[in-house]
């Protein structure tokens, strides 16, 4: 069933935000930096299905993009399988990392985010590992140029991030999301109005990781030369949680605002002076902390507006 | 070699014990995650490199002046940071984000002050010292050079940053459970509701256990360029996961039991090395999540962590 408050923020803000992206690669010439805006929209999202619905916080959140970009490579490479069926692949993979890394969720807080970092690292090294090289190339890096294709793949990244917006509407809208909420503010009292916690959670955590591992494949074929320093890089789990947070997790439209914003910023100091764009951004997180530890949505959650 | 290499197991464990001791005394005490760990414990090692470069210090020498200035460090710190964390509603995730700020901002100036290009310090000068020591003592004479222990020969520079690191554990030890402070420290690592109800000014009691972290990793940092290689200033995130590794193995808040996790992770690291080098790196990573998985209170802990 389809809630009114679904479809308001499907309406005013899922199809204006892929509309935008949709029609700027024809009027802004530098592709990438579009395309990279999907990979960050999507993944702040990633991170708010899981931190803002959930509680927990993934901070090993690329080791599911990495798994999705190998998971892409591998199927091309080995299977010789074409892209789109390749995609299925990505997801496949990221979605059997989360199914192996689920027991982590019976950790709670800081242990979980500890050891889902951890566990982002335990892939990089096992992927880069010389040993490897048959399979995944090692540390020598993958060469995708026989499917390159930047248009399909945009368009592919288009869609994926419109199925996540979707999902976040749903959650927002949905008994489902209410039941996460509630379990995230107290397991036990959820747990007795009937509602089966392990099952939710494993639902928003494999969606989480689902969601990475698309993008990871997307971005794969996208820019089809990679290393596995580049997909397992520690800053996409740092980006996607900091813009995330920045905007403000379990509404639609923070995590967007953060993206916006904070890689926006990066994108015109960032690429100028990286020394000091490391120190801004240092000082920009510790103070969002400390000052801002709900993202820029709770300015007018605060005075009472519905934020969507 | 497997005598070998259990020896240097445990002189590299006790090495790690001092590396992760800090990070657990501030998570012991605030239950906050000091992310930026690491990279005290990089300063740490650059203080003890311009102190070697400008003016020949020994690096043994550097070990108080180190702690004196990075507890001097802390304190404020604590004070501008940490009570605005514990009023949020979610300090110990926070915290986490909190701190990976403060790590992104001590390795980009880092980075601008000292450079990005590796340092390192010649390792014959903690042999110079152990030998200078040694030699203190009346009819003993040692010439400076590896050491001997049970026929194999280790380098001096392992050798002294295990006295060390084991000296300092016993200091912390002697904190904890021998002074006043201590007790009062414990007492807010129990439970720090009720310590505040009791009376105890837990900011102070907690701001001097930061500071006293803080300090521990630098003098970590000062044996750093000994025992983990040459520095840079990105080198604290792999510090960081290190500290976590052993801290996670023994428990919280147990000095002892971070002593245990330093010399597992360290002879099973000397393990890997010796016998399946390709996938030592491997190690720190596993070893903790199989930890949090199979005993999440750690090998000497009560505490449940399950959610």
């Amino acid at each position: 069933m389809l809630s009114r408050r679904l479809l308001r923020d499907a309406a005013f803000i899922v199809v204006p935000v892929i509309a935008v992206m949709a029609i700027l690669p024809s009027v802004y010439s530098n592709h990438l930096l579009l395309f990279n805006f999907v990979v960050f929209l999507t993944l702040a999202q990633g991170v708010n299905i899981l931190y803002g619905f959930t509680g927990y916080l993934p901070f090993g959140y690329v080791g599911f993009f990495g798994a999705g970009a190998y998971g892409f490579s591998i199927a091309v490479l080995h299977l010789k399988a074409p892209p789109l069926a390749a995609l299925i692949a990505a997801g496949a993979a990221a979605g059997a990392l989360g199914l192996l890394l689920a027991p982590l969720l019976r950790l709670s807080g800081a242990y979980f985010s500890i050891a889902n970092l951890a566990a982002s690292l335990a892939v990089l090294q096992i992927i880069s590992n010389p040993n490897l090289e048959d399979i995944t190339r090692g540390p020598y890096g993958i060469s995708l140029s026989g499917v390159f294709n930047p248009t399909l793949a945009y368009a592919m990244a288009l869609a994926i991030l419109a199925a996540t917006l979707l999902f976040v509407a749903y959650l927002r809208s949905s008994n489902f999301g209410l039941a996460l909420q509630a379990i995230r503010e107290n397991l036990f009292s959820a747990s007795m109005a009937g509602i089966d916690v392990v099952r939710a959670r494993m639902i928003a955590w494999l969606a989480c990781a689902l969601v990475a591992g698309f993008t990871g494949g997307v971005f794969a074929w996208y820019v089809s030369v990679f290393f596995p320093e580049t997909v397992f890089g520690a800053e996409f789990s740092i980006f996607a949680i900091v813009f995330a947070l920045f905007g403000g997790t379990s509404t639609l439209l923070g995590p967007i605002v953060g993206v916006v914003i904070l890689y926006g910023v990066y994108n015109l100091i960032g690429v100028s002076a990286p020394q000091y764009f490391q120190l801004i951004y240092g000082f920009l997180i510790m103070a969002l902390v400390l000052f801002l530890p709900n993202g820029l949505t709770s300015l007018l959650q605060r005075r009472g507006i519905d934020v969507p | 070699m497997l005598i070998y290499t259990l020896f240097a197991g445990i002189l590299f464990g006790l090495y790690f014990s001092l590396v992760g001791l800090g990070l657990n005394l501030v998570f012991g005490v605030m239950r906050i995650v000091n992310l930026a760990h690491g990279d005290f414990l990089m300063l740490g090692a650059y203080l003890a490199f311009w102190l070697y470069t400008l003016s020949e210090v020994n690096p043994v020498a550097v070990i108080p002046l180190a702690f004196v200035l990075f507890v001097l460090i802390g304190l404020p710190l604590y004070y501008i940071l940490v009570p605005r964390l514990l009023a949020a509603k979610d300090p110990e995730m926070l915290s986490i984000i909190l701190f990976f700020g403060l790590s992104q901002v001590i390795e980009a100036v880092a980075g601008i002050v000292f450079g990005r290009s590796e340092r390192s310090i010649p390792g014959g000068e903690l042999g110079r010292a152990l030998a200078g020591f040694v030699n203190l003592f009346p009819g003993a004479n040692m010439e400076s050079g590896p050491v001997e222990i049970l026929g194999q020969t280790f380098p001096a520079a392992w050798v002294v940053a295990g006295i060390a690191s084991l000296l300092a554990v016993l200091c912390v030890y002697l904190y904890l459970y021998r002074t006043r402070l201590g007790a009062l420290t414990r007492a807010v690592m129990a439970d720090r509701e009720e310590a505040l109800s009791t009376g105890i000014d837990t900011h102070r009691v907690s701001a001097i256990a930061f500071a006293i972290g803080i300090a521990l990793a630098a003098i970590g940092g000062v044996f750093a360029p000994f025992m983990l290689g040459s520095i840079t200033p990105a080198m604290g995130v792999e510090a960081t996961v290190t500290s976590f590794a052993v801290i996670v193995i023994g428990s919280l808040g147990n000095p002892l039991g971070t002593v245990l996790g330093g010399i597992i992770y360290g002879v099973s690291y000397m393990l890997m090395q010796s016998y399946l080098s390709s996938w030592a790196n491997l190690l720190p990573y596993l070893l903790l999540i199989a930890i949090l998985l199979v005993r999440p209170s750690g090998l000497l802990g009560r505490q449940v962590r399950l959610a």
